[in-house]
């Protein structure tokens, strides 16, 4: 067979013009974030993690542990407490992102998707965007259902925008870890049941409900030093009034860094998840 | 779409794959493949599980890229024009590209955004694919209450709605029932007689004889064979008649009364005490006589009957062993087994 059309030379095809690639690239991203919304709408347990569960969340810690928390704070232990929700719930709306990759995968959508003529980077992109929308919408609702439950931002508007800006930020930097680990594992039951399991000791072991001086000492090494408590601190001075500077820093850091590391990786299980 | 507007034309044939080697670790999926599809062809890829079928399909949709070789879809190189290659073809079958929270329409309307129709060109894609599809009344439903069937034709529908050069279809029946079977072979043979070149993969030799012009069976990463339905069966010896025997001992027997019905040897499988024979094309002659024979010795059978070859026989017949010593292909032949017909 081969001897018949070795003779043959391939034809080759000019790539369209770079601006082009990008507009296209741009209206596929767009495309895809609508997508992602309408599934993310239309899955009920998608819209369990990241309404009802967080509200089960901000009324337990207020109304049955918080009259046992002992904190120093101005407004209470509501006000302690709803940065460090806010922020615990961001984290988990990544679940959304390892879950629905995982399937994509599993199911072969995104096999189709690398089939047809688009931009690689606009799964993840479209991915991305979607989640940063779900993410404000989730934050908003939490501060919202705070305000119903006595919390107050007691610093001005400016820094209560800007808390709700690095609890999203955060979300998005933890989405890039889940797609990671959903893009890795390949398996939505295998990502429901253990793929987030990580999430837990960081979002509990840190000062989102409770005070890291009240941990025994050898755990407040780990809570002082790792970064959802890190953010956290941040957010709460934030919200409530406190130095900023330390945390400020230390936050960026943290999620530049985590950038640098899980973004790489995530791109390179998309493409070798085929 | 408007890069294939000013694209070089080509005259070779629609899809030419020469000499590709692709391995995964120790693994060889292909092991020097060749493959040429003339334009508006049908290919039928058979083989069972691991013969290297879908390394193949991923290969000629740029999923991954060969060792070694290359392949050409329309003169575009895989690996060098991969975005080229995208433009113009369309996949389905073993992956879906379904998404079951949205509607068959939402579906094949997020597609045609995709490839960048404008709204009237989608809505009138859509309406047009539904309707050939039979999809038209469960348009507006999520496609998770789709019956496998449905969803394996709305998957086919996704495939073309930028309306492809060249078509790969993974196994495009695997997993259906007969009845859903039946009704997607109708509708690739529909989109088949528009002129849309084809490669399918698949395990049945009988759907590769409903749908392909010639068929190329692989077997372990190699081709083993290529021809026509017609020349595949010739080679495999055509219908067989088998049969057990109620009573073991009569084993011997039953097989020596019907050898000289035929030019090939009947099978004994004396664990199972069955018999099985090639007899060519005279299926029903055939089984009749072996029905006197059997009755004029007094030896009682169980399950007589005449199928078409499956799988396994074109392997034995090709390879000299049956399609289960491929790579863990046990189940499949095994299920290949049932899809022939029962008289």
């Amino acid at each position: 067979m081969s001897a018949t059309f070795e003779t043959l030379v391939a034809v080759s095809v000019p790539r369209p013009p770079v601006l082009g690639r990008v507009r296209s690239g741009l209206a596929d991203v767009a495309t895809l974030t609508k997508r992602e919304l309408l599934i993310w709408l239309r899955n009920p347990s998608y819209i369990f993690f990241t309404f009802i569960q967080p509200v089960m969340f901000v009324l337990l810690f207020r109304y049955v542990f918080g009259g046992a928390i002992p904190v120093k704070v101005p407004g209470g232990y509501v006000s302690f407490l709803m940065p460090g929700i806010v922020a615990q719930t961001a984290a988990f709306a990544s679940f959304g992102t390892a879950i629905a990759l995982a399937r994509q995968i599993q199911k072969g959508v995104i096999d189709r998707f690398r089939a047809m003529p688009m931009a690689r980077s606009a799964v993840l992109l479209g991915r991305l965007a979607a989640d940063t929308v779900r993410l404000v919408v989730t934050v908003l609702i939490i501060v919202g259902v705070g305000y119903a439950v006595g919390f107050r931002f007691q610093n001005g508007v400016v820094p209560a925008v800007l808390m709700v800006l690095l609890a999203v930020g955060f979300g998005v930097v933890i989405c890039t870890v889940s797609g990671f680990v959903g893009l890795t594992i390949k398996d939505e039951e295998s990502v429901s049941s253990f793929g987030l399991v990580w999430l837990f000791p960081l979002t509990f072991v840190s000062s989102a409900f409770v005070p890291v001086l009240s941990m025994p000492g050898w755990l407040q090494a780990f809570a002082k030093n790792q970064p959802v408590t890190t953010v956290i601190d941040e957010m709460r001075s934030l919200a409530l009034g406190g130095p900023l500077g330390l945390h400020a820093w230390q936050s960026a850091l943290w999620l530049a860094g985590i950038i640098a590391v899980f973004v790489p990786l995530a791109v390179r299980a998309y493409r070798r998840a085929s | 779409m408007t890069a294939t507007a000013g694209a070089p034309t080509w005259s070779g044939p629609a899809i030419l794959v020469e000499g590709v080697h692709k391995a995964f670790g120790e693994v060889q999926a292909l092991r020097g493949v060749d493959l040429a599809v003339e334009r508006g062809h049908v290919l039928g890829l058979l083989g069972p599980n691991g013969a290297g079928k879908t390394t193949a399909v991923k290969i000629l949709t740029t999923l991954i890229e060969p060792d070694r070789g290359r392949a050409l879809v329309e003169g575009r190189d895989v690996v060098r024009s991969a975005a080229a290659v995208r433009e113009i073809i369309g996949l389905a079958g073993q992956s879906t590209a379904i998404q079951e929270e949205l509607t068959g329409r939402e579906n094949l309307e997020i597609m045609g955004r995709l490839y960048h129709l404008d709204a009237k060109t989608r809505r009138r894609r859509s309406a047009e694919l539904l309707e050939r599809f039979e999809l038209a009344d469960a348009a507006d439903r999520p496609t998770k209450g789709y019956s496998g069937g449905m969803q394996r034709r709305l998957d086919l529908a996704l495939s073309l709605v930028s309306r492809p050069a060249v078509l790969f279809l993974d196994e495009p029946t695997s997993g259906l029932d007969p009845r859903s079977r039946i009704g997607m072979w109708e509708v690739i043979q529909e989109l088949v007689s528009a002129g849309t070149t084809l490669l399918l993969t698949t395990q049945y030799l009988e759907e590769a004889d409903e749908l392909a012009d010639e068929i190329v069976v692989v077997d372990r990463g190699r081709v083993i064979a290529a021809g026509t339905a017609q020349e595949l069966k010739n080679r495999v010896g055509g219908d067989v008649i088998e049969f057990a025997v109620v009573d073991p001992h009569h084993l011997a027997q039953a097989a020596e009364a019907v050898s000289a019905l035929s030019e090939h040897q009947p099978t004994v499988d004396a664990e199972a005490g069955r018999v099985a024979l090639r007899v060519g094309a005279s299926g029903s002659t055939s089984l009749v006589e072996t029905v006197r024979r059997l009755d004029s010795l007094g030896i009682r059978t169980e399950g007589l009957a005449v199928r078409r070859p499956s799988l396994d026989d074109v392997f034995l017949a090709l390879t000299g062993h049956g399609a289960e010593a491929g790579n863990g292909a046990g189940v499949a032949s095994r299920r290949g087994r049932n899809v022939g017909h029962r008289v």
